[in-house]
């Protein structure tokens, strides 16, 4: 079961929504709670499961994204890791790949270690952030109606692009994916058809 | 003679051998010969990161797509990325650095000392291989030996360039 403390989105079935939408773009989650949503949105080698390396995501989808311009990318992490990897932005914005959008699931918490504060629920705005580094093209979203938009903006739009979704604070049930990391790396490269089966 | 010896030019020559045509890096005065080869070069791609451990989620990012990209960095970098360099470790991605020291061989900031003669240990207490070389001529070659090992045996490998080399090329040039 789901608790939710606000009126906020839902991360779970919204992720799920919006993955529906990703037509063979290839999925870099943030390690912990959006590993979890992309697992429990239905299991897909395409999905770059992480349970470690935090503030990796979004310079690890940058490498992707210039690694294969003919594939769509899409880094879908937590307000925390992105923070620790936040000049990771300017990185992306100057090497300015089209092919790649970043959405950060902001529940303005560390949800993995006790739901302790984070920075974006005080003073930071993470689309001005994004914005000054550079990435011109940013949105907010609250709602769930706006997930049709969004998705267009994360799998269609030219990149880079710069999300957030402000999620609510939630209990959702423990889904965990395949954690070790060469098995992870190696169905990647198998369904991008760099390595045999 | 050690002046005749363009080991930046001889490295990038290596790099090119071996399909490696991404240089991630926050710059160091040692490096600016070959970072500059690099950007000069259209068959190369330098990405300018803004903290050194950002290199290990390009490199894990562009081994993962099919493409070699590597990080070249001063040792007081190293610092910036041993928890990061478990990332690429996990998953058996080879992730090759090349490290100009500092506050080792007649290093005058003292404010340098500490990360410089802490980055081998450290890197080799995280699992990286070392290959350090003192001699310009030896560092290319090293270079190519240490690349070849890496990919080969997808494993985490450091070049220590010694401050003897970069000193004897960089400095007191200003």
């Amino acid at each position: 079961m789901s608790t939710q403390s606000s009126n906020k989105l839902s991360r779970r079935p919204f992720v799920a929504e919006l993955l529906k939408q990703r037509n063979g773009a290839l999925v870099v989650p943030g390690l912990g709670s959006p590993t979890w949503d992309c697992f429990a949105a239905g299991d897909s080698p395409e999905y770059l499961y992480s349970w470690g390396g935090m503030g990796l995501a979004a310079s690890t989808a940058l490498g992707l994204a210039l690694a294969r311009p003919d594939k769509r990318i899409l880094c879908l992490t937590g307000d925390g890791e992105m923070m620790m990897g936040i000049g990771s932005l300017g990185v992306i914005a100057d090497q300015a790949p089209k092919n790649l959008a970043i959405l950060v699931l902001d529940n303005e918490r560390f949800g993995e270690t006790g739901k302790q504060k984070g920075l974006t629920g005080s003073s930071t705005d993470l689309t001005q952030v994004a914005k000054g580094f550079g990435i011109k093209t940013t949105m907010i979203v609250t709602l769930q109606s706006e997930t049709q938009a969004l998705a267009d903006l994360l799998f269609r739009a030219p990149g880079p692009v710069f999300a957030v979704a402000k999620i609510a604070l939630s209990e959702d049930p423990w889904r965990l994916p395949e954690k070790d990391g060469v098995t992870i790396a190696h169905r990647f490269r198998v369904a991008l058809g760099i390595e045999q089966a | 003679m050690a002046q005749a010896i363009d080991w930046s030019a001889d490295v990038l020559r290596e790099m090119k051998a071996r399909d490696i045509n991404t240089l991630c890096t926050i710059p160091d005065g040692g490096l600016t010969r070959l970072l500059n080869l690099v950007s000069e070069d259209q068959d190369m791609r330098l990405i300018t990161l803004s903290t050194e451990e950002e290199g290990m989620g390009v490199v894990t990012g562009q081994w993962l797509g099919g493409k070699r990209a590597m990080i070249a960095m001063q040792s007081s970098g190293v610092g910036n990325c041993i928890n990061a360099l478990g990332f690429p470790g996990v998953m058996r991605v080879p992730c090759l650095m090349l490290v100009t020291m500092r506050g080792q061989w007649g290093e005058f900031n003292p404010w340098q000392v500490s990360m410089g003669q802490a980055t081998r240990p450290v890197l080799e207490a995280v699992g990286v291989k070392c290959f350090p070389v003192d001699d310009p001529a030896e560092i290319a070659p090293t270079f190519a030996a240490a690349a070849d090992f890496a990919f080969n045996s997808r494993l985490s490998v450091a070049v220590l360039v010694s401050q003897r080399v970069i000193g004897a090329k960089g400095f007191g040039q200003k």
